[in-house]
């Protein structure tokens, strides 16, 4: 119980700057938010599916590149058509890539989403037409009647529903039998398989759920900032969001999104105090892991009892 | 293509692969036995690199650099082993990322402040700044030619050394069964500071040599551990033979891809692991 | 967030004084100056000269421009296109400077230029040579006082074909500036005459040049024109030297070949052909008492980055002095700009309609481990500025 009331306190801490019209603070904590969704989604698949994927920048990507597509090419502008559609590319990349990958297993599975990953990277990077390494701008971001999304608060308070509903959505997703089962395969799939689950199946829908989320994170970005870029896309990308979803505590969707916030902050003011920032970032990560073995979210679980 | 061009490329691409080999070897030891995910291992390369600058520039040959700075990074290796991968062991290989890559920061801020960040050369060693005729067309550095020896050379003296010494076989047993080997009083702490003292070595080493090649700058260790890992596994996980056929496929797949696919080059590495992955779920000798 | 803090409390006081006292130079308020630049990374060398290059003509100012005194507020954009509009946010929101300076890398401009273009903050451009920054991309209150990727790479044609190289490969770093620069120079050539035997696109940091170059070697053309710059370029020249191509096919590229790489690449980049705006070695007043300063003041040997950085400043201070440091003129300060005449150590500088350099390009080639300027292979290069709609 009082998890949920510190998270709902949280939540609400968060819209503040939509009210005071901070133009700072709305892009840093949007991006910030926008990076929680990224990573709860990313927990989904290695917290409770026991999934390590390093193809989720690649939804990402897909998602944001798509939105630029349609806002550049096709002058769509409405969200209730871009953001489905969007959202649709994403869950269809990751059906096709969840299916070749989940036929290997362990650290070769790992590699295999990082195999595909790199090859969108260097699609993105390469192919003619969609900006190569300078990247693309949204020139219309998403505009609903009166509620346009280049507006700053707009973009905020959007970005603040879909976290909320990111979250209740996963929470909702876990409690579920099928969140159940996923649990059951990280813990012993042979097991699971023995009582009857496909598990292939039941892996395939949860990389798929998250895949989604994953695109959803990248339409919003692309709606926040109105650039994409191949950077968004690869590796480092998915590697960072992965120490990000380590970091929090993976297996708690809250603590991967506080792990975010946490990153974000410390990069910021770890570099007003020193050039050398990156080193306090590796010696937090460090610390992090030796001290705190659950991540941040075991010191919340620890306080509680 | 023309045979004599067959040919040359052919040459570039084992070249290339047994280069790769050297860096791949100490990763696929790492992981195969000790079952350590080492993110840091692309950092032990720069190390060696950035070593071999100094100590070079220092005593005036690259020769006295590696002699002095391989049980350097061996130490370095061994101090990494007792204060932060040895607490892993009993954790999952995601802690292990995550440290390592805590460590792959450090290291970076380690080499800015020691070394600064401008582009440095180490020099050819002179009798091997000479350059080989190859055909009319083209010319080989012996240096390379050298990299290439000292690669095979290495690649054999590690395969003697698994196979034929007491210590190699304890790294198979160690590999297949670990509590086994500690079990009959084998101190598989030891065996294990070892081994990664060993790897850290060997992806060190291969930065020394590489380094009048390549040129030694910051970040210089984050392309060669992406391209070590799909070496490792491509050749499968722990398999110093898998490493050395991996090493050598991604080498020649990565020079015939420039040359014949030039479009998909980039990707073309990628593509042979999924490739191999699909084949072969657990690499070629997995 | 001080920073913030002190800035806004600072600036309520001013603004309460000067509201009593009579208006002079816009409040004692300080001048803060962003450099969005890496400082972290494979660039970090750039950042750190272009940095120091400001510093430098801050300092020759007496660390005052239009009667403000200078703050720089640096954030280290790791060369990060991915973490571009965050830096930027950061900024320019944030930490709310005055002029923004910057960056290194292309992408980070462009995501910089999406978030500039309507904000009404004089912008700076100090190294990344896209030319959508001063072409399609173009806003009053945007400047550049490094180069257009145009600009280095178009005159070298002129220089081939005039040595008699008709038939050239090119290779390059497949990414906006490799394009870009091969795009400039094929644009020359072909008007020339030239014919492009092959473009070689290498994947962008790879620097296994190996295959490609056993490619050119038995392609035997007249010359090569390559655009790699940083570490990668120290690679490809001493690759190319090493498979006994240096001797045997003329190498010619846009100065970052050699660019702050010239005493990692030693002996193999001696006669390689290079245009760029500047040279260490040009022989003019400015250059000798700004490469004796810089030296002075670093203890290392300036390059064109901090050229750039250094004019930046020093436009800045001619423009602000105009308007007596009032950044909130824009419209003022932006006509102060354009109307900047100054004696840069790359020589006479001035800005085009489109607010990048008007500049010579020098033909240089590496003698004996330095860079000669064998003459100017254009003069006056104004970038055509495709697409660029300013309004008048």
């Amino acid at each position: 119980m009082k998890l949920r009331v510190l998270l709902a306190a949280g939540a609400l801490a968060l819209l503040a700057p939509a009210f005071s019209g901070d133009r700072f603070w709305l892009q840093f904590l949007g991006k910030a938010m926008i990076t929680c969704i990224f990573a709860a989604s990313l927990d989904l698949l290695v917290g409770y599916a026991g999934l390590v994927s390093l193809a989720h920048a690649a939804f990402f990507g897909i998602s944001a590149y798509l939105l630029a597509g349609l806002s550049n090419q096709l002058a769509l502008v409405n969200p209730l058509l871009t953001l489905p559609i969007c959202l649709l590319a994403a869950a269809v990349a990751a059906l096709v890539i969840g299916w070749l990958s989940l036929r290997a297993t362990g650290v070769y599975f790992i590699m295999v989403t990082l195999a595909f990953t790199q090859m969108l990277y260097y699609f993105f990077n390469d192919a003619p037409g969609l900006g190569g390494s300078d990247g693309l701008y949204v020139n219309d971001r998403p505009r609903l009647g009166p509620l346009d999304f280049a507006d700053r608060p707009t973009a905020y308070a959007g970005i603040w529903i879909a976290l909320v509903v990111t979250y209740l959505l996963l929470t909702r997703v876990l409690r579920a039998p099928f969140g159940r089962v996923l649990v059951g395969i990280r813990s012993n799939e042979q097991r699971m398989r023995s009582l009857g689950f496909p598990t292939p199946r039941y892996k395939l829908v949860a990389f798929v759920i998250a895949g989604a989320l994953a695109g959803l994170a990248g339409y919003l970005d692309a709606t926040l900032y109105g650039f994409v870029n191949p950077a968004q896309v690869g590796w480092r990308q998915s590697g960072l969001l992965l120490m990000t979803v380590l970091l929090g505590g993976k297996g708690t969707l809250y603590g991967p999104m506080i792990g975010a916030l946490l990153l974000t902050f410390i990069e910021h003011y770890g570099e007003q105090v020193t050039t050398h920032w990156n080193a306090i970032v590796g010696a937090f990560v460090i610390a992090v892991v030796l001290l705190m073995p659950r991540g941040i979210a075991g010191l919340l679980r620890g306080a509680r009892g | 293509m023309t045979l004599s061009l067959f040919a040359l490329q052919l040459l570039n691409g084992v070249e290339y692969g047994l280069l790769l080999f050297l860096v791949a070897s100490g990763l696929t030891l790492v992981f195969g036995v000790l079952g350590v995910l080492n993110f840091a291992h692309g950092s032990f390369y720069m190390l060696g690199a950035y070593l071999a600058y100094w100590l070079s520039a220092r005593f005036g040959s690259l020769w006295i650099a590696i002699a002095v700075g391989v049980p350097l990074m061996v130490a370095v290796g061994l101090l990494v082993e007792k204060l932060a991968i040895a607490r892993l062991y009993a954790r999952d290989h995601l802690s292990q990322v995550l440290l390592t890559y805590g460590l792959v920061l450090l290291f970076n801020e380690l080499q800015s402040y020691a070394f600064g960040n401008d582009v440095q050369s180490v020099p050819t060693p002179a009798p091997l700044s000479i350059r080989i005729p190859l055909g009319e067309a083209q010319t080989w550095p012996a240096y390379r030619v050298f990299t290439a020896v000292a690669c095979l050379v290495l690649a054999a003296a590690m395969r003697q050394v698994i196979l034929r010494t007491r210590f190699g076989m304890r790294v198979r047993a160690g590999a297949s069964n670990a509590e086994m080997v500690s079990a009959l009083g084998i101190d598989i702490r030891r065996l294990f500071a070892a081994l990664f003292a060993a790897g850290t070595a060997l992806a060190a080493l291969a930065g020394m040599l590489a380094a009048p090649l390549t040129t030694v700058y910051p970040g210089m260790g984050e392309g060669v551990l992406i391209l070590s890992f799909v070496v490792v596994v491509i050749g499968g996980i722990g398999s110093i033979k898998g490493a050395f056929l991996g090493a050598l496929l991604v080498g020649l797949s990565d020079v015939f891809g420039k040359v014949l696919l030039p479009g998909f080059a980039s990707a073309i590495v990628y593509a042979v692991m999924a490739a191999v992955l699909v084949l072969r779920p657990r690499g070629l000798l997995g | 967030m001080t920073l913030s803090r002190r800035t806004l409390i600072g600036a309520g006081a001013t603004a309460a004084l000067s509201a009593v006292l009579p208006r002079r130079a816009y409040g004692a308020a300080k001048l803060r100056i962003g450099l969005l630049l890496p400082y972290s990374g494979t660039y970090a060398g750039l950042g750190n000269n272009i940095t120091d290059g400001m510093k430098l003509a801050a300092a020759e100012h007496g660390g005052k421009l239009g009667g403000r005194e200078v703050e720089f507020v640096p954030v280290d954009d790791e060369s990060d296109p991915s973490k571009a509009p965050a830096n930027v946010n950061k900024l320019v929101f944030g930490e709310k400077v005055d002029v923004l300076t910057g960056p290194v890398h292309s992408g980070v401009a462009m995501a910089m230029m999406q978030i500039v273009k309507s904000e009404k903050l004089l912008t700076i451009v100090t190294n990344a040579g896209a030319q959508a920054v001063t072409g399609a991309l173009c806003v009053p209150h945007v400047f550049r006082t490094s180069f257009s990727n145009w600009q280095t790479s178009y005159p070298a044609a002129d220089v081939m074909l005039k040595a008699g190289h008709k038939k050239a490969v090119l290779m390059f770093w497949n990414y906006a500036v490799g394009i870009e620069s091969m795009a400039a120079f094929k644009e020359g050539y072909a008007k020339g005459g030239g014919t492009i035997v092959k473009e070689i696109a290498v994947p962008f940091p790879s620097a296994e040049f190996q295959a490609n170059l056993s490619d050119i070697a038995a392609l035997k053309p007249d010359a090569v024109f390559v655009f790699f710059a940083g570490a990668g370029a120290a690679k490809f020249v001493k690759d190319y030297a090493d498979a006994g191509l240096r001797d045997r096919i003329p190498l010619y590229g846009s100065g970052f070949l050699t660019e702050g790489v010239l005493a990692a690449q030693g002996a193999a980049a001696e006669g390689i052909k290079t245009t760029l705006h500047y040279a260490d070695s040009l022989d003019n007043p400015a250059n000798r008492k700004f490469r004796e300063a810089f030296k002075k003041a670093t203890g290392r040997n300036a390059d064109v980055y901090a050229v750039q950085g250094y004019d930046a400043v020093n436009a800045l201070a001619q423009a602000l002095d105009k308007v007596k440091g009032d950044t909130g003129a824009l419209k003022e300060l932006v006509a102060a700009m354009e109307s900047v005449r100054m004696e840069s150590p790359r020589g006479a500088f001035r800005f085009s309609k489109a607010h990048n350099p008007i500049q010579d390009i020098y033909l240089r080639q590496v003698k004996g481990g330095q860079e000669v300027v064998l003459g100017v292979a254009m003069k006056d290069a104004d970038d055509p500025a495709t697409g660029c709609k300013m309004p008048s």
